[in-house]
């Protein structure tokens, strides 16, 4: 077949060139993972995006994390404690704490890490708000001094989502709030490989050889961060059928979100198996109470009333098993869920709304319901919320855009026919609804507030409450009046809540842990 | 010729001004705001407001106009709002991917496409005319994402044979390289193959009914010497006009087989700018997809002087 020495010698070549790359790959345990998206921003205080959150949760560690139950629990931190009143908090780091440069973290660190982060997140805007002053105290302790009782620390440097309270090296954390970093050195499981990082193919991270876990057992964000592999490849792959062949051949060992789809096939391929890594996720029907006709609560509650989560959730997700009905605005389940949704029960009453509109005097304006055509895991669900508001006695004009149009009309204040908005649809990850203090669209502050711009002093009053206390009880208790509230005036709808699976190879991939978000740490593969 | 050389490079300037000048209107009065995209679902209308002043969108647009104007003449094309890299760095990046796949679909396509005209038109009006012309047909109807899904079930996933997406880049190997290129190129091939064929066919076919190919018969001259000496040089000019429309075609166009394959090239690049609304992006990439066609075309043409000696700029 190669007759010449030349054809020889090049065939020899390349085959040593494969069995060379082939051999230097498999001398190391690399998880090859398809991401949610295409990673893009590295700064996880600048944007909310998931994503970035999740290349956080690899490089960076927190000084909290949340257990399963989504309680808080000391992650970076050794010991805390708090005074009675609330005003005044104690922290010590745990030891063995160091940066992937190899220096210490200290109580510097914190203090500057907390400063960046309190400027851009929402919790953190009100936790420093409130605080008169964060300290260090020697190199392992800092003090965080209240001039009123804020009793949601814990939650504020464990929340999962949006923002985490990252800790970063006080010369990274030094960066102003307003500008992206551009050193991602953290003191989290994994190492991120700038120089191998390429957007939209691949990210890189190594094993944090130098990571010391806490003893506890793994939970959530919370307990032990164990690494078992030496390298995560991050592989991104934007087409649902190419992520789905790409597990199909083993070229890819997990698919982080799965493309639902794909579901049927992917579930009976023996090869193959799905798990539920995080809380289940919702969606959610936001109304413009900014103008009209929402910004009447009667005309507001009607929407509410057409909704059918039932029909919407199974037109989206398709398969019975990806999703359940909810009416509770916290995550079904969790710690602070409650039954007590008021009139709310996610069936339509269109009897009842068309009586409200009737009332309300509502004249007929047609509701301008924005439709990100291209976002295909919400895109259904808009054409099915037109017809059940048709149904209840609306005339819909359902727009059609992009995501990023959306993204931007949305915070669009004017009339609905001079290029504003009366509804959209969006989802909504499990971490970020556990909790009203971390769910951004539950604001009753006007203008201040979320795209919606909802004016209810009695509902910000119950927030202010809600952070005040550190009582167990009386916070599930000022929860569920909050609930009860935003859905009594009509803030959104809740429409049910969805089954985020992941997809791993049988027998190769193991340890992946139930968590508010997708973490990557304690997974083992063959 | 040097004169037709200095008057194309001079044109190539004022298309490229008016391709920059179009591109960033559309993109400034086209919805979408970047501010959105970078900041995610919980960002407040004011975090949005001040990422809109950081990256200089709050400013009127005859303003933005000059300064992204002002910073491209002294060579600076900008840094990508969402990845604060250079545009130039991350073009360069992904063109390796998108230069390589138009390469070997090139190659594969010329191989196959060019003889496979000239036998239709050596074979005109008969079976095999019949079947070839049949198949450009039907490999010009099939959308490029449905031959590149049936190549990936049976190449990849029942016979094992090759990767079903990705790709690696030269530096990793040459075999590794072109296991990863062969099903995206064949899937390309399919579609210019019937394109080229068919310019091909038509462009031999008429240049056999010509007196100087009946002279080179009438000579004794084999066949085979007839159909590429005289035919197929003398038509060369139409096939490689088209394939210079192919190549320009390739480079710009791959988005759907680079999505399919999992390529990172230049097409999911844009696809991706443009969905993000990454301006100096969309902008770059746009200017520099411009360039590469007017060069093209440059090209194609000075190709013509080597082709056919009658023609003279």
């Amino acid at each position: 077949m190669f007759r010449t020495p030349f054809a020889r010698a090049t065939c020899a070549a390349l085959l040593a060139l494969a069995a060379v790359t082939a051999s230097a790959q498999d001398n190391a345990k690399v998880l090859r993972m398809v991401p949610q998206t295409d990673l893009k921003i590295l700064d996880p205080i600048w944007t909310t995006a998931f994503v970035t959150r999740d290349h956080g949760y690899m490089v960076y560690d927190t000084l909290f994390g949340v257990d399963v139950t989504g309680k808080p629990q000391p992650q970076m931190v050794d010991k805390y404690s708090a005074s009675a009143d609330a005003k005044v908090w104690n922290f010590t780091l745990r030891k063995g704490l160091v940066f992937h440069d190899g220096k210490p973290v200290t109580a510097a660190d914190v203090v500057a890490s907390i400063n960046r982060w309190g400027k851009r997140d929402s919790l953190g805007q009100r936790m420093l708000a409130v605080m008169d002053k964060l300290e260090a105290v020697g190199d392992n302790a800092f003090r965080m001094t209240f001039k009123q009782p804020f009793g949601l620390v814990l939650e504020a440097l464990s929340k999962p989502s949006g923002s985490p309270a990252f800790i970063m090296p006080k010369r990274v954390a030094d960066t102003p709030a307003d500008k992206q970093i551009d050193d991602y050195t953290g003191s989290g499981p994994y190492v991120f490989q700038k120089d191998q990082f390429r957007p939209g193919e691949k990210v890189v991270y190594l094993k944090h050889k130098g990571y010391v876990p806490r003893t506890d057992t793994p939970s959530g964000t919370a307990g032990g961060k164990h690494v078992y592999v030496d390298r995560v490849e991050w592989i991104i792959l934007k087409d649902a059928q190419t992520q789905s062949n790409a597990i199909t051949s083993g070229e890819v060992d997990m698919l982080s979100w799965m493309p639902p789809e794909h579901y049927s096939t992917l579930r009976t391929n023996p090869k193959l198996e799905t798990v539920n890594p995080t809380f289940a996720g919702s969606y959610y029907l936001h109304l413009n109470h900014h103008i009209p006709p929402f910004d009447n609560p009667k005309i507001a509650k009607a929407a509410v009333l057409a909704v059918n989560q039932e029909a919407l959730l199974r037109g989206q997700m398709v398969f019975r098993d990806l999703y359940r009905t909810c009416a509770s605005i916290y995550p079904c389940g969790s710690p602070l869920a409650t039954d007590k949704t008021g009139w709310f029960t996610g069936k339509p009453n269109f009897e009842e709304a068309k009586r409200l509109l009737k009332e309300a005097g509502y004249d007929g304006t047609p509701i301008v319901l924005m439709h990100p055509a291209d976002f295909t895991l919400l895109n259904k669900l808009p054409p099915m919320m037109a017809q059940l508001l048709q149904q209840a006695g609306f005339k819909v004009d359902m727009q059609s855009m992009d995501w990023p149009t959306l993204l931007m009309r949305r915070a669009k204040k004017d009339p609905a026919d001079k290029g504003g908005w009366n509804a959209f649809m969006t989802g909504w990850g499990g971490s970020d609804t556990l909790n009203p203090m971390f769910f951004a669209p539950l604001t009753g502050n006007g203008e201040k507030g979320w795209f919606g711009w909802n004016k209810d002093d009695k509902l910000e009053e119950l927030k202010g409450e809600f952070a005040a206390t550190t009582d167990p009880a009386a916070r599930k208790k000022l929860a569920a009046q909050i609930q009860e509230r935003a859905l009594e005036t009509g803030l959104f709808a809740p429409l049910g809540e969805t089954n985020n699976l992941s997809v791993i190879r049988r027998g190769v991939v193991s340890g992946v842990l139930l968590a508010p978000v997708n973490v990557f740490w304690n997974i083992k593969k063959n | 010729m040097p004169f037709f050389l200095i008057r194309r490079i001079a044109a190539t300037l004022p298309v490229l001004v008016i391709v920059a000048l179009i591109v960033f209107l559309m993109l400034r009065l086209a919805p979408g705001d970047p501010a959105a995209a970078i900041l995610g679902d919980n960002a407040s209308s004011e975090a949005m407001k001040n990422v809109r002043t950081q990256l200089g969108l709050e400013q009127s647009i005859p303003v933005q106009f000059f300064q992204w104007s002002a910073r491209l003449l002294s060579g600076d094309l900008g840094e990508s709002y969402f990845l604060k890299q250079s545009v130039t760095g991350l073009i360069a990046q992904r063109i390796e991917p998108t230069l390589s796949l138009a390469a070997l679909t090139l190659v594969v396509t010329v191989l196959i496409a060019v003889p496979l005209g000239v036998l239709a038109a050596w074979r005109h009006g008969g079976w095999l005319d019949r079947a070839l012309m049949g198949f450009s047909v039907l490999g010009f109807s099939i959308p490029a994402f449905v031959i590149g899904y049936v190549l990936i079930w049976a190449v990849s996933l029942k016979l094992g044979w090759l990767p079903v997406q990705g790709y690696a880049r030269l530096e990793q190997g040459l075999l590794p390289w072109l296991r990863h290129l062969i099903l995206p190129a064949v899937t390309l091939s399919i579609i210019y193959v019937a394109l080229i064929a068919r310019v091909t066919r038509a462009a031999v076919a008429e240049a056999l009914t010509e007196d100087y190919v009946r002279t080179a018969r009438a000579k004794g001259i084999s066949e085979a010497r007839v159909l590429v000496r005289h035919a197929l040089v003398n038509a060369a000019v139409p096939i490689v006009t088209v394939i210079g429309i192919g190549i320009a075609l390739l480079i710009g166009g791959v988005v759907v087989t680079e999505t399919v394959f999992a390529i990172p090239g230049l097409g999911q690049l844009t696809v991706d700018a443009v969905l993000s609304r990454d301006y100096p992006l969309i902008q770059a990439i746009t200017l520099f997809f411009s360039f590469l066609y007017v060069l093209i075309n440059l090209l194609v043409d000075l190709s013509y002087l080597l082709l056919d000696p009658r023609i003279r700029y």
